[in-house]
């Protein structure tokens, strides 16, 4: 034998998934929100997608060359999708430098002071966008008016999102038919014409990206829908018990950032449970902590917090519940 | 119906080259090498020593211990050693070498095409004849075939399972015979089931190989109790556990053998193998091997003689290529990578198959990023990535109580990783740790 051969234990055959590929068929699927948030929100929603991604990208790379001493991973797309759904939980109006330090607590101790990819329990963008919610609250609660200020960026007219509407409503002791006339039709809530965060306003864009990552097998399902459920569900409850002073629970699935969050930010991968018996208590509990917030608590929305919540509880459910093994009982079929 | 297994399982190219390549055989070869252990179990006894005559088919090494079986050399011609020689696993392991003569059989052997279709052997004499003859499962675990028909007391085999699913990628031997030997199998099948003296045989075939499933159930028809099963293609559907549960939909439990569920899976291969031992008395010295790969010139079945070398295998298919990153004996998914062409080929040998040298690398390895596909593809419901963490951080007990014994190294996990980790690799030094530990407490 002249030939040099490679000798390695099985298996031999590898599957075409990177880590590359996964990320960025999840920049693709978040192609169509973003296209539909340009056309509301216009420029604002350019600039505060480039200046979240460039500046995530940027730390990424900075605190891996310079703290961590390691090789800079930028090209993996990991930090260019934190950076895009960053981007997508604020207000378009957000001043560039609240922006950057938005992108610092997202990389730097979302991310990397855990150790990099891979390794942060807490969903980084999240971690980022709750950052600047509590330390910056009015910044991050005045979303500019949708198709009218597109030609504005941080002088943009601004308004509530419907969920602030009827959360300061109800507490005012309006009843929720009175406050629906207050905001647009289902239709345009499904299309996103209405005050909000840039990325989170079209739950047909961000379903229809949704669907394309179920089909290339980014995601599974059982958290997108274990979360729908258990909202649906419990605003149902709510709503069947007392409709004056609840809203019903289709305006719940299509206001905020509940796709948004359903899809894309509770399904990332490091901070999400293993098994789909796990995804089913963690996406139930999302839901349910999300209503809990948005009926009682002092926010009109709550998806945020409740998945920062269970990402808490993602070590606990990967160390009890484990998949159904095979031959666990003898069945006879 | 289509049936499959219901839990993980992957779908990698199927690039069954040779599927369309009939059965050739191999011109003698001018010597072989014929391990003294080529089946699971204990090694057998050599009866022969340098410079002993031998025909084809004649006994020359002999069954030691319950867990082994006969071996019979495979051409006519002397003895030039009994030694430790190179062979797949990499080792040097007791072999017996012959130069090769002109073929002469063994008396008594029927070495004719005739087909017999006539069944006169009783339940006993088959499975004595199956040990006799040295069959063991040609699916790749070699596991010898007479322990299999013997059913311990207490339990009963209800329904034979004939595995001609063939899930890995490349490899067509199976599928060849069941189209050429299409016959001589069903026959087979028959002497099966009559040593299991069960009245059912079921064969899975995956919808791949239309041409075989239509051409095997015309002729079960013709057989009474014998139906072919379509499958859904999966890997590792040719897994017995797998295809137990694809099948009659039963679950064997952890620890346990198909027995206990009331069946019992013999491999295509294995069935024609038995047909030629009781019909034609003829021991098992030959078997097919598909030599295949993207680069090489001819893609071919062979009938090999056992013994044969694998060098001698690739010269026939148009011989090695210029771009040979690799060379796997078996399949791509479990086939063990050879540093060697000069070694035997057994009867655990399906395949072999060249990989390019763009394709014999791995992936480079990053962190894992916790996507879960590995835990969605295992077909027996394990978490790789745990196993891989427990055993990288040596947390033995978790190793043991998160099932690592069930594995099956089928690869499925470390083929679906996104970031290239190696964890079959880390599972399969998790369960020899854990095998340790438990002879350990055992004494």
């Amino acid at each position: 034998m002249d030939k040099l051969i490679t000798v390695s234990p099985s298996p031999h055959a590898y599957g075409d998934d990177t880590v590359k590929k996964l990320m960025y068929g999840v920049v693709y699927a978040l192609v169509p929100a973003l296209v539909i948030s340009v056309y509301f929100f216009g420029i604002g929603a350019l600039i505060v997608t480039s200046i979240s991604i460039v500046s995530c990208m940027a730390f990424e790379y900075l605190i891996q060359k310079y703290l961590m001493n390691a090789r800079p991973s930028i090209t993996d797309g990991s930090a260019l999708v934190t950076g895009l759904l960053l981007a997508f939980n604020l207000p378009t109006n957000l001043p560039w430098w609240i922006i950057i330090i938005g992108a610092l607590v997202a990389i730097g101790v979302g991310k990397m002071s855990f150790g990099g990819l891979g390794t942060n329990p807490f969903n980084p963008a999240l971690v980022g966008r709750v950052f600047l919610f509590i330390s910056f609250p009015a910044q991050m609660t005045s979303w500019p008016e949708p198709i009218v200020s597109r030609l504005q960026y941080a002088d943009a007219t601004t308004g509530a999102t419907p969920l602030g509407v009827v959360k300061e409503g109800l507490n005012a002791g309006v009843p929720v038919s009175r406050l629906m006339e207050q905001i647009p039709g289902y239709m345009e809530l499904f299309i996103g014409h209405m005050h909000g965060c840039l990325g989170e306003i079209s739950a047909l864009a961000l379903i229809a990206g949704g669907l394309y990552m179920l089909a290339k097998k980014i995601i599974t399902w059982h958290i997108p829908v274990s979360i729908f459920l258990s909202v649906f569900l419990f605003t149902g409850i709510l709503w069947l018990i007392n409709p004056y002073d609840n809203a019903d629970p289709l305006f719940h699935l299509l206001t905020g950032g509940l796709v948004l969050g359903a899809v894309y930010m509770a399904t990332d991968y490091v901070t999400s449970p293993m098994v789909p018996k796990g995804m089913w208590i963690y996406g139930t509990g999302i839901g349910v902590i999300t209503v809990a917030i948005r009926v009682w608590g002092a926010y009109p929305e709550g998806v945020s917090f409740a998945i920062l919540i269970m990402n808490a509880f993602v070590p606990l459910i990967n160390k009890y519940v484990k998949p159904e093994r095979f031959g666990e009982e003898v069945k006879n079929g | 119906m289509i049936q499959t297994f219901p839990k993980g399982g992957i779908h990698p190219a199927e690039d069954k080259f040779s599927a369309g390549t009939p059965i050739r055989v191999l011109p003698l070869p001018k010597k072989v090498s014929i391990p003294v252990s080529q089946h699971l179990g204990a090694p057998s006894e050599p009866i022969v020593k340098k410079g002993d005559k031998v025909k084809t088919g004649q006994l020359i090494a002999k069954s030691k211990g319950f867990v082994s079986t006969n071996i019979h050399s495979s051409v006519t011609g002397t003895v030039t050693k009994v030694d430790k020689m190179p062979d797949s696993s990499g080792y040097k392991r007791l072999a017996i070498s012959i130069d090769a003569e002109e073929d002469q059989w063994e008396e008594g052997i029927d070495n004719s095409k005739t087909l017999n279709r006539n069944i006169s052997a009783t339940g006993e004499e088959i499975t004595g004849k199956i040990l006799d003859a040295g069959i063991v499962g040609l699916g790749g675990a070699t596991f010898p075939s007479h322990i299999k028909l013997s059913v311990p007391r207490g339990k009963k085999a209800e329904v034979l399972i004939i595995n001609g699913v063939e899930c890995e990628p490349c490899l067509t031997s199976d599928h060849r015979l069941m189209l050429e030997k299409g016959e001589e199998l069903m026959v087979g099948i028959q002497l099966l089931m009559k040593a299991l003296n069960v009245k059912r045989a079921l064969i899975g075939i995956e919808n791949n190989k239309p041409d075989a499933i239509r051409h095997l159930s015309s002729i079960a028809n013709e057989y009474e109790g014998t139906e072919v099963r379509t499958l859904q293609v999966k890997y590792p559907q040719g897994a017995e556990k797998q295809l137990i549960k694809a099948i009659i939909n039963r679950e064997v439990p952890s620890g346990k053998l198909p027995i206990d569920v009331g069946t019992v899976v013999h491999n295509i291969g294995t069935a024609f193998a038995v047909y030629e031992a009781i019909q034609k008395n003829k021991p098992l010295i030959e078997r097919v091997v598909t030599v295949t790969g993207k680069k090489i010139e001819s893609p071919s079945n062979f009938m090999v003689r056992i013994g044969t070398f694998v060098s001698d295998l690739v010269e026939a298919s148009g011989g090695l290529p210029d771009d040979t990153g690799k060379v796997i004996n078996g399949g791509p998914m479990m086939g063990k990578a050879l540093d060697n062409l000069d070694v035997p080929v057994t009867k655990g040998t399906s395949g072999i198959v060249i990989v390019p040298s763009a394709e014999a690398k791995r992936k480079p390895v990053l962190n894992c990023v916790r996507c879960a596909k590995c835990v969605g593809i295992c077909p027996m419901g394990l978490e790789p990535y745990l196993l891989q963490a427990a055993t990288e951080f040596k947390k033995w007990d978790l190793v043991e109580n998160e099932r690592s014994l069930d594995c099956m190294e089928c690869g499925s996990c470390s083929y679906i990783c996104p970031s290239g980790r190696p964890l079959l690799d880390y599972i399969r030094l998790g369960k020899s740790t854990v095998n340790k530990i438990i002879r350990s407490r055992k004494q």
